[in-house]
């Protein structure tokens, strides 16, 4: 170590200069309030153990990294977020994202499908195909896939409270290209814990939510052993404003809330953790983004562990998606929002990210046009191709303000969990309004600063100029129209005492304990539509009210 | 307006969307600048909102919505307010709407649209002026 104090160093050579040039700010903060130094050196990290903190990649804590070579071996799997309108309209979409060289799938569904509406509900009205495709029955589903052959991609999709009558769909689908399911790749977000938090797409209570999610769990754990039943979100929490270190916090809260309650029915750990993925977000503070997914490795992989006592390294893994932040993106001036992503991206590949999707630069004016999401992909190819960036596993660490970042992203997000944990866990957290207490507290916060001008966004509130013209995409009324129209056809052609037999069969499988994941697909393979299959649940269930917090 | 003169405003997030960010944080900056505001939560059909702005006699009603159901949602919820003898309610609007939009809004009877990046305090002064501009003009302004 040098022999010179860093407190010497500040007081002789830092305080002279800073006599004649102040500095730009009193002080500087990150996105989490962590105040941050001049400069970092070994001093800020005495205690540091090489093996204890960070070990190689490929081996516990996974702080470097989940794969031994990383990227070297196969760069990561690049899948943007698509879907809109019409089934067939997503299936060209796919099949021309595939043709762009895109590695994988990501489906969008609409509002009304994700809060397990049919599209001639009255609550769907004008919402149809607008943020996803719409899907009513398993005939849109084997639209959207139509000449995609299920075992040879991977296909992620973002349902999360009517998930496991959306993944029956899809297995379904598989049968009928011939497909058996153990072949089948892919990632059901089935996150609901953070709808209740964040996104809003709940339909049921927590504790019948959380029972499907185990249904699910156990019933991949035995067919689909490649498949990620759970997608668990930070994403959302960070979107609706949280800081970096309670988007670590509340989303790892979650998953604890996850694994107990599946543990609960009887699994073993070991037989249903490895599957477990996630998805987060990156945002604009750099350091403090890579840091947080540095963090989330280390520590998920203490708390199944030390907390959940999993044998199997593969337990331990924190495996995530990144998608860069949509919240981050502004209308005005729209191409700066390309740097923007290109930023945050780059904080997802040097965290060691397994998957990465860009939220587009239009995406402050609409669903993204197709240009918009082919320059995401070049975007991601010119990272994975040019930049070199690739090659070296966790090129940061060891770094002493990326190890200092860490390290106290961890503590301050450990310090939530604990929180969480004192109020009876995520769900009883949930019902009290605590997670969502803190982020409309972080997220007024972040607005005041804006505002102030304390927090400088470019073209927004500094540097504003006339923003151009840009294509939008708009999703019309003749889908709604049609998917109505469909919707009929299906109930006309298809045998209805089988339909009312697969239903009633769900509702006694839902009111009992057995697992619900063959009854479900029973009804999609009868084409009993989502409407149907939920309303039973919501019979049998009852449907959750907002936790107002407001 | 209330006895006491504040403002009354309703928040609501009609439609399907989760995205309760903005409303939320407008929603709290409009009750520091002195407004009384009811925030109505997510997924609010127009006969819902509609309902509430009359029980609650509100001054304004301001909508936020992400989905792009925009065009129709709104003209529901316009007609229902001007049925319902509510047609002179200050409505304006939030969210993500593109600005092709916003003239077919205005025609029927949004006021202003504030989108992405829209300040608070913007949204706060428009609201003052439009309902008590002309005190404010003359140096009355109680709020």
């Amino acid at each position: 170590m040098a022999s010179k104090s860093k407190q010497e160093w500040r007081e002789t050579t830092l305080a002279s200069a800073l006599k004649r040039f102040p500095e730009r700010q009193d002080k500087f903060e990150t996105t989490s309030n962590i105040e941050v130094d001049t400069v970092y050196t070994p001093e800020d990290s005495a205690d540091f153990d090489y093996l204890r903190d960070l070990g190689y990649p490929g081996e516990y804590p996974f702080t470097r990294g989940v794969q031994p070579d990383m990227y070297r071996g196969r760069v990561w799997t690049m899948r943007q977020y698509a879907g809109f309108g019409s089934a067939e309209e997503t299936n060209q979409r796919y099949h021309y994202l595939l043709e762009q060289g895109q590695t994988g799938l990501s489906v969008a569904f609409d509002l009304p499908t994700q809060i397990g509406y049919d599209s001639d509900h009255l609550l769907a009205r004008g919402e149809v195909g607008k943020v996803g495709v719409a899907v009513d029955s398993l005939q849109d589903m084997e639209t959207i896939f139509e000449g995609i052959p299920l075992d040879k991609i991977s296909t992620s999709m973002t349902i999360n409270a009517p998930c496991a009558p959306i993944l029956a769909m899809y297995i379904a689908v598989a049968k009928k290209q011939g497909i058996e399911s153990a072949k089948l790749d892919g990632t059901t977000q089935n996150d609901v814990l953070k709808e209740y938090i964040a996104r809003g797409t709940y339909i049921f209570p927590p504790k019948p939510s959380i029972r499907l999610i185990a249904d699910t769990a156990a019933y991949c754990s035995k067919y689909l052993p490649r498949w990620n039943y759970i997608n668990i979100a930070g994403y959302h929490i960070r979107e609706a404003g949280s800081t970096a270190a309670q988007e670590i916090g509340f989303t790892l809260a979650d998953a604890i809330e996850y694994v107990q309650a599946i543990i609960d029915t009887g699994l073993d750990v070991d037989s249903f953790a490895p599957r477990i993925s996630w998805i987060f977000q990156t945002h604009n503070n750099f350091f403090e983004e890579v840091a947080k997914l540095r963090a989330l490795r280390r520590l998920w992989a203490k708390i199944m562990k030390e907390r959940f006592d999993a044998k199997n390294p593969r337990s331990w893994m924190f495996r995530t998606h990144v998608q860069t932040g949509g919240v981050t993106l502004t209308s005005q001036q729209p191409m700066n929002n390309i740097v923007r992503a290109t930023v945050q991206a780059l904080a997802a590949v040097l965290g060691g990210v397994q998957s990465l999707a860009i939220s587009c630069y239009d995406e402050g004016h609409c669903i993204p046009t197709e240009d918009a999401v082919r320059q995401s992909l070049r975007l991601q190819q010119i990272l994975a191709y040019e930049s070199n960036v690739a090659d070296v596993a966790d090129p940061l660490g060891g770094s002493y303000y990326t190890e200092f970042l860490t390290n106290k992203l961890e503590e301050e997000a450990s310090k939530y969990i604990a929180k969480i944990d004192n109020l009876g866990g995520a769900a009883a957290a949930i019902e009290q309004g605590y997670q969502q207490r803190e982020i409309q507290e972080a997220s007024y916060h972040y607005q005041q600063e804006i505002e102030s001008g304390k927090r400088v966004v470019v073209g927004v509130n500094k540097f504003i100029s006339p923003s151009p013209k840009i294509t939008l995409s708009r999703v019309g009324p003749e889908v709604e129209i049609n998917q109505k129209k469909k919707l009929v056809q299906i109930k006309n052609g298809r045998d209805n005492d089988k339909v009312k037999q697969t239903l009633k069969r769900l509702e006694d499988v839902a009111r009992g304990k057995d697992n619900t994941m063959p009854a479900f697909l029973e009804c999609v393979e009868a084409y009993a539509t989502l409407g149907e299959m939920c309303d039973v649940l919501r019979k049998v269930f009852g449907t959750q009210k907002e936790f107002l917090a407001f | 307006m209330s006895k006491e003169g504040r403002i009354r405003i309703l928040v609501a997030k009609p439609g399907l969307d989760g995205h309760d960010r903005g409303a939320k944080v407008v929603a709290r900056a409009l009750r520091d600048a002195g407004m009384e505001v009811i925030y109505t939560g997510i997924r609010q059909t127009p006969e819902m909102l509609t309902e509430v702005a009359i029980q609650e006699d509100v001054d304004v009603v301001g909508l936020s919505i992400l989905s792009g159901a925009h065009l129709e949602l709104f003209p529901l919820i316009m007609d229902n307010l001007r049925k319902k003898g509510k047609g002179d309610t200050l409505v304006i609007a939030g969210g993500i709407i593109p600005e092709d939009d916003i003239p077919a809004l205005q025609q029927m009877g949004v006021k202003a649209v504030f989108g992405p990046g829209s300040s608070t305090s913007d949204i706060v002064s428009f609201i003052q002026k439009e309902l008590t501009g002309t005190k404010e003009a003359e140096g009355k302004s109680g709020i």
